[in-house]
Order: structure tokens, then C-alpha cells, then sequence
């Protein structure tokens, strides 16, 4: 699948595109196969997100998994420091990024 | 042709239509009777030195305001004693007007119209200058801290 | 140290003013992100791979007691706790909104601090000797020299959209401490003939993908020429520096592909001409700021005895201190690098404590190096063993100054949108590796880096091991390298071979350092075996 991810302008959150709106759990990531630069083109023109980019994702029985590491890591947090993380009390949290 | 939006000079606005660096200097500067030339980033701005008195007008061109050779090749210019309409055309943006200015810049055409609002504040942005620029006759903090 | 005047303050003051002025036309929506990013990276503020970062500049490494508290306070009102210290001598943290980056930047106003021109096409904090006015062997506080040009930069507004960052080190002994000739502009006060301070020029090195070591471009640049010289310097950069190539664009690969001579031609020609200007500040603005660097009034009659009957304290001292200039003081390193902890981080609490040792014990001065630690600069031998008591139970006294555990390493993929691996995770792995106090000693000095992807802010080319984090093929992968050196005999790492996953590596490191011990003649360091009896012992020893 196709997932898009960007950050919200004023928080500088990593938000993640849902289909109908934007999240900060990458497990509600929406497949936006080849729509995602015309859903840049609107979401960023009205603001809702800034430096948008689609990425290649894998749907599991878990949720969402970013093809990338780099963006598992995005979609976690720094796997050095869990506590910053979005599974701060998840010890699988960084075997699901590796 | 592009609005001039700000000047700061006292005189008529030139608005010969102005040639490419090359074209001035072909065959010993004798190929134009031109009085105003565009400078592109790429373009060596000394080039022009021997027929200096002759430029009523000086366009620099910002294809991109992130490419910074214009504040160059003005500031050399005027360092060179040239006292003619130096217009910054192209990408202008609103947050470089101040530091255009001190760089010898007395004209602006921006491609798209700047709010005046904002350009009026970025112009008087900033009371102080750490830098003698000199082609901007401000006083640099140095100076004010060490009176003559 | 230096303290702002009227007109410096006004300077940041309206520094503040205009960014919050671009903030506010950037969330109204008048300014795109294309419009608006490289404004906000000239005040420091990039985008990463989880949040907004902010870059602090601390001007050539040093700061007083109330800056650090700030420092740890800003890191509990605006982020999450923590800071973390850069490899130029700066401060980042890692989870800050744009909305609120105009209050952050009007409280470090308050204490004379800023993030003016930290990132962007510009110049960058001016960088110095972590040591500077306490040094035994500098011949001259380098800092006074770094206050002028830092100001010289500042706004200046024809260096403001060069072709790429530049970055500037300004040291003042032989021995080089802050990787001067790795800079883009490199200047070593020095003495001539006759007495006189003046400037030695270099320009062009750096690291990142192409690394260069700096030639000299001038021996001698007299004092009330330094400003003259510079903007020559820096005119040539921004007239002929590459614009059609973002990897090839810094002035490295302009004075490589012009060669020195030619770069050395032209500066030489345009500073001839810029001398017919009034630009260079008079002697006099040298001598006002230098007056903000005099001694701190120290103890003449202070003793010169430590008590070394610990033995972790004599363990701290031995690896953790330098002698100072003058008698009955001593210059103190506080490690960043706990064993698997990461390095450069600190939290508020430690900043603040740091920030209390400061005021308390070093005349209200303390220094970041580019190896990501902390200074106190001016300690009292006498006070020394309360210093470190403090800090030991703060879990600030690892004993590791320039030991395999004082490893410089980049955030890497764990924070940083450029990286291609993970960089913290592996030096905290090679710091338990060696965690052994023995071991540790028995290696000696050994400058390990590591820097997540290519652009190299770990100074991985630099170290004596060097270490590279790759993409392959959507996994971590580690170059190892060897024999890199940023001092006054700077040097750049050469690869071993093929790459190794995270614990391959940090095998491979441990076996390096086996083959080192097994050759070791006399006091040799591992960079003076490995450059002694070359690759080939390593090869075998890792590969087989």
C-alpha cells in the first residue's frame, strides 16, 4: 500500500493520512495508491500538513508497517529513548521498527 | 515589464530597456549604446568597470532569491563608483529588502508584488548594522561604539 | 567572557521580532514552506524526522552559569526534558513547535543567547579551543578573535545566501583541539618575528562526502586587516562557489577545483581592493572586546596539592583533566558519555547542576566541546574532589575524556531525516564493550566517531576509528575505518573493507583494538601503531 506522511505545522507532530483526516498512529494510515501528490497538493495548500511524502507500507495483523526503517522509526519515535515513543511500555516496540 | 514597487532615489526611473553584460562589453563596448544592463548571477559583474559612467541603470536578476551572487555584484559595482539606479528584478522577497538595500540595491521590481505592509517594516527592520557594507552609508555599531 | 552591549542586545532583540513577524505570515499562510524554511533555518530551526528541531548557538563553545540554567530550563518549559550537545560546540533540542519558537527565542534574548544563523546558507557559530584562557600552550585567548568575526557574520548581508553553510574555528596554539583545518575557513593566531599577533588563513577543508583537509591560504594576516581578509575570503565564495550542485557546493570543492593557488590569487585580489574600503573595525573594537576576556581574579596563593587518595577520584583526574596556566588550578572535562548512555545528551537537571558547578567553582564559566562534553575551565584544585563528588552522583563523572567510552556520535536515523542508520544505539553497544575502567586504560587515548550517513556529523573521517552508517538495502549497515586524525597532524580515515551489521562492528572494533595492543611500541596511541604498521594486521585480524 501506499501511505502518506507529513508533519502538522505548528506542533511539528508526524501525522499520518487516514483516508478523511490525519493521525498521529500510523496504524490508521489509509492506502492512497496514486492519488498521494494531489492529496499533497490540497492538504498542504489549506495547511492541514507540511512536508508531505508518500512511502511504500505493508498492512499486518498488527496495523501499519512502513516499508523503511527510517520510517518505522518516524512512525515509533527514537528507539533510544522508548520513553519519548508512542509505546513508551511496549517492550516489542523496537523489533517492530528493526 | 515589471512594475518598479519600491525606490529610494530622487531622480526620473530609467526604463531604457537594459542589455546582457555580453552584449555591453561586445567589441570593446561598442556593439550597444545601451544605458541600463541586466546582470544575471552567472555574469562577472567587473566586466562592466570600463564603461561604468555610462550605466543610467543596473538590473540584477534573482532567478532564485536563494542565490545570493547579486548582493555581490551590486555592492562591488557601487564599490566601483557607480551612483546610478541599482534594481534588484526577479524572485525579491520581502525578507531580503533590508539586506538588498545594504548591499547598494535603491530599486526593487519583484515578479509578484510584495505586501507594502511587510515591506515597510523589513526595511526598517533593523536600527542597527553590525557590518560597514559602506555602499549603504550606515554607520556600523563599530563605529558608533568608537567615535572618531 | 563577553557581554553584550546596548546595540547587541537590540540586535537579538530584533532578531526575535522579525521571527516572530515570519512565524505569524507562515501560519496566516502568506509565506509557503518553500518561502519560509530557509528563514526559519536561520534561526536555527529544522525540521526532523519527528518533530521541529532548534539549534542554540553557544558562540565558540563558551557560556556563563545563567545561560546553562536557562538552557536546562527551556528543556522542561519547551521540549522534553533534555538537551542535546553538538560537535560545533552548540545545543539542540528535539521536540519544539514553531508557535512556540518565538518565546524560546525571546527568553534566551534575556541571557544573551540566540540561534541566529546556526543552520542555512550562511555562516555558522564561530567554533574554538574548549580550553581557550585557561590553556597552558595557546599563545593568545583565541575568543576575542572569534567575538569579532562572530558579530562581523552576523546579518552581514551579502554572506547571507551562499551557496552552501560555512563554518569557521578560530584556535591559538600548536596543538589543535577544536579540528581547525577541517573547517571551511580555519585561523590559527600566531606570532611573527617581531611579536605581533596576527592570523594564519587556512580555507577549504570539511568533512561530509568529500572530506579535505584546509592548505594554508595566508601565513600572516595583520590585526587590522582579520575583517578585511575574511570578507575577501568570503566575496570569492559567494561569486564563484558551485550553485548548480548541493553536494558540491561548500568552498572545499571550490579551492579544490580552482586549486590553492588560484583561490590564494583571487582572495589576494579582491582583499587588495576591499583594503580601499572602510569595512575593517578599528583596533579599538579589538581591545573592547578583548577587556571582556581578561583572567578571572584567581587565587595567587592557591595550593597546588590534590589529595589523590581515591581512587575513582584519581581515576577521574587522571583522565578528565588538564593542567591550567596558572598554579592551584586545573581544567576539568565533565563526560557526556556514561557507559551505554548517549552521547552528548544531558538532561534539565544535569544542565542546571552543571550550570551550578559553573557559577560555584569556575568563576561562572563553563565551555561545550565539539567532542560534545562540558568544561569547567577555571576549577580549583582545592575544590576539585567537591566537584566531583557532585557530579558523580549526578552520573556526570564517567572517567572517559578521549578514551574508546568518549565517543562523538551524530543523533543518527533516531532523530535525524537525513540518516541512513541508527548511530546511538551503536556506540552505546561499543561503550559497554569497554565499559571495564581497565580496559579503557590499557587502550588509552582512542578517538572513536561515528556519524549515521555521509554528510558526516559525527566527524567520522576524523577519528582515529571512524565509524559509517549505510542503507543496505533497507538495512543498518557500519563502515569501519581507520587512522583519521583532527588535530595538527590531521589526517582522514581509511575504509577497512566490506561492512558489517551493528554487532559485527563493534566485534570488529574490539579486534582492532587487539591487534593494537599485541603491536604497541612504547606509548603509542592506536592512530601512531595503526599508522606505524598500517592496514594490513587489521585486515587480517577483523576479516580473516
Amino acid at each position: 500500500m501506499k501511505i502518506l506522511t507529513g508533519n502538522d505545522l505548528k506542533s511539528g507532530a508526524v501525522i499520518w493520512w487516514t483516508g478523511v483526516g490525519w493521525s498521529l498512529d500510523v496504524n490508521d494510515s489509509a492506502d492512497v495508491a496514486d492519488s498521494g501528490a494531489a492529496l499533497i497538493a490540497r492538504e498542504e495548500g489549506v495547511q492541514n500538513v507540511f512536508a508531505a511524502y508518500v512511502v511504500d507500507g505493508v498492512k499486518d495483523e498488527m496495523g501499519v508497517r512502513p516499508a523503511h526503517i527510517k520510517e518505522r522509526i518516524r512512525a515509533l519515535g527514537p528507539t533510544v529513548r522508548l520513553d519519548l515513543t508512542l509505546k513508551p511500555s511496549d517492550p516489542q516496540a523496537v523489533n517492530w521498527v528493526i | 515589464m515589471v512594475e518598479v514597487q519600491f525606490r529610494f532615489r530622487d531622480d526620473e526611473a530609467v526604463n531604457d530597456a537594459a542589455v546582457t553584460v555580453d552584449a555591453f562589453v561586445a567589441d570593446g563596448f561598442a556593439q550597444t549604446n545601451a544605458t541600463a544592463v541586466r546582470i544575471e548571477p552567472g555574469d562577472d559583474a567587473r566586466a562592466l568597470l570600463p564603461q561604468l559612467d555610462r550605466l543610467a541603470l543596473i538590473e540584477v536578476n534573482f532567478p532564485a532569491w536563494t542565490d545570493g551572487r547579486g548582493y555581490s555584484s551590486a555592492r562591488l559595482l557601487r564599490e566601483a563608483g557607480y551612483t546610478g539606479e541599482m534594481r534588484a528584478v526577479g524572485d525579491v522577497v520581502i525578507d531580503m529588502l533590508g539586506h538588498l538595500q545594504r548591499c547598494g540595491f535603491d530599486a526593487f521590481a519583484p515578479d509578484k508584488a510584495l505586501n507594502p505592509d511587510d515591506a515597510k517594516n523589513a526595511f526598517a527592520r533593523w536600527d542597527n548594522v553590525y557590518q560597514a557594507t559602506v555602499v549603504d552609508g550606515r554607520q556600523a555599531i563599530w563605529a558608533k561604539r568608537h567615535p572618531a | 567572557m563577553y557581554k553584550y552591549d546596548e546595540y547587541d542586545q537590540q540586535m537579538v532583540d530584533t532578531r526575535v521580532a522579525e521571527f516572530r513577524d515570519q512565524v505569524r505570515r507562515r501560519i496566516s499562510g502568506e509565506l509557503t514552506e518553500d518561502q519560509f524554511k530557509p528563514l526559519r533555518l536561520q534561526n536555527g530551526l529544522y525540521l526532523q524526522l519527528h518533530a521541529y528541531m532548534l539549534r542554540v548557538a553557544v558562540p565558540y563553545g563558551t557560556l556563563n552559569s545563567v545561560q546553562m540554567r536557562l538552557l536546562g530550563d527551556i528543556a522542561d518549559k519547551y521540549d522534553r526534558g533534555y538537551g542535546h550537545f553538538t560537535t560545533r560546540q552548540n545545543i539542540q533540542y528535539n521536540w519544539i513547535k514553531l508557535d512556540e519558537t518565538p518565546d524560546i527565542l525571546a527568553e534566551l534574548a534575556t541571557v544573551e543567547m540566540h540561534a541566529i544563523q546556526t543552520s542555512g546558507n550562511c555562516i555558522r557559530n564561530i567554533s574554538s579551543d574548549q580550553f581557550a584562557g585557561a590553556a597552558a600552550d595557546e599563545i593568545i585567548d583565541p575568543r576575542p578573535y572569534a567575538e569579532l568575526l562572530r558579530q562581523w557574520s552576523s546579518f552581514h548581508p551579502e554572506f547571507l545566501v551562499l551557496p552552501r553553510k560555512f563554518k569557521i574555528c578560530v584556535i591559538a596554539s600548536e596543538t589543535d583541539r577544536a579540528a581547525m583545518r577541517l573547517h571551511d575557513i580555519g585561523i590559527k593566531m600566531v606570532k611573527n618575528d617581531a611579536g605581533e599577533i596576527g592570523a594564519q588563513f587556512y580555507a577549504g577543508g570539511g568533512m561530509g562526502r568529500t572530506p579535505m583537509i584546509a592548505p594554508m591560504i595566508r601565513d600572516f594576516v595583520p590585526l587590522d586587516q582579520l575583517i578585511t581578509f575574511a570578507e575577501a575570503c568570503l566575496r570569492v565564495y559567494n561569486r564563484y562557489g558551485r550553485r548548480d550542485n548541493k553536494y558540491k557546493a561548500r568552498i572545499k570543492i571550490l579551492v579544490h577545483e580552482l586549486g590553492r593557488d588560484e583561490y590564494v590569487r583571487q582572495v589576494e585580489e579582491e582583499f587588495a581592493h576591499l583594503l580601499t574600503q572602510p569595512i575593517e573595525p578599528p583596533l579599538a573594537e579589538l581591545e573592547r572586546i578583548k577587556a571582556h576576556f581578561t583572567d578571572p581574579a584567581f587565587d595567587a596563593g592557591a595550593s597546588d596539592d590534590l589529595d589523590l587518595s581515591d581512587p575513582d577520584f584519581r581515576l577521574w583526574v587522571q583522565r578528565n583533566t588538564q593542567a591550567h596556566k596558572q598554579p592551584g588550578y586545573i581544567v576539568a572535562t565533565i563526560s557526556l558519555k556514561p557507559i551505554g548512555g548517549i552521547p552528548g545528551d544531558a538532561s534539565a537537571d544535569q544542565i542546571r547542576l552543571m550550570a551550578d558547578l559553573g557559577r560555584d567553582h569556575s568563576f561562572d564559566e563553563l565551555r561545550v566541546t565539539h567532542a560534545q562534553n562540558i568544561v569547567l575551565p577555571h576549577v580549583k584544585k582545592a575544590d576539585l574532589y567537591t566537584v566531583w563528588k557532585a557530579l558523580d552522583e549526578a552520573g556526570l563523572a564517567t572517567p572517559n575524556l578521549d578514551t574508546v567510552g568518549d565517543i562523538i556520535a551524530c543523533p543518527g536515523l533516531d532523530y535525524c531525516s537525513l540518516a541512513n542508520a541508527r548511530s546511538i544505539p551503536l556506540a552505546q553497544k561499543i561503550s559497554q564493550r569497554f565499559a571495564s575502567p581497565e580496559r579503557q586504560a590499557q587502550i588509552g587515548e582512542l578517538k572513536l566517531k561515528i556519524s549515521g550517513c555521509i554528510n558526516a556529523c559525527g566527524h567520522h573521517h576524523a577519528g582515529h576509528i571512524g565509524i559509517l552508517g549505510v542503507d543496505k538495502k533497507g538495512v543498518e549497515n557500519y563502515q569501519l575505518s581507520f587512522g583519521g586524525s583532527e588535530g595538527a597532524d590531521t589526517s582522514l580515515a581509511k575504509i577497512t573493507g566490506p561492512g558489517f551489521d551493528e554487532d559485527g562492528v563493534v566485534d570488529a572494533v574490539e579486534k582492532a583494538t587487539d591487534v593494537y595492543l599485541a603491536n604497541k611500541q612504547g606509548e603509542e596511541r592506536f592512530l601512531d601503531t595503526y599508522r606505524r604498521i598500517g592496514m594490513d594486521p587489521f585486515k587480517e585480524a577483523i576479516y580473516g
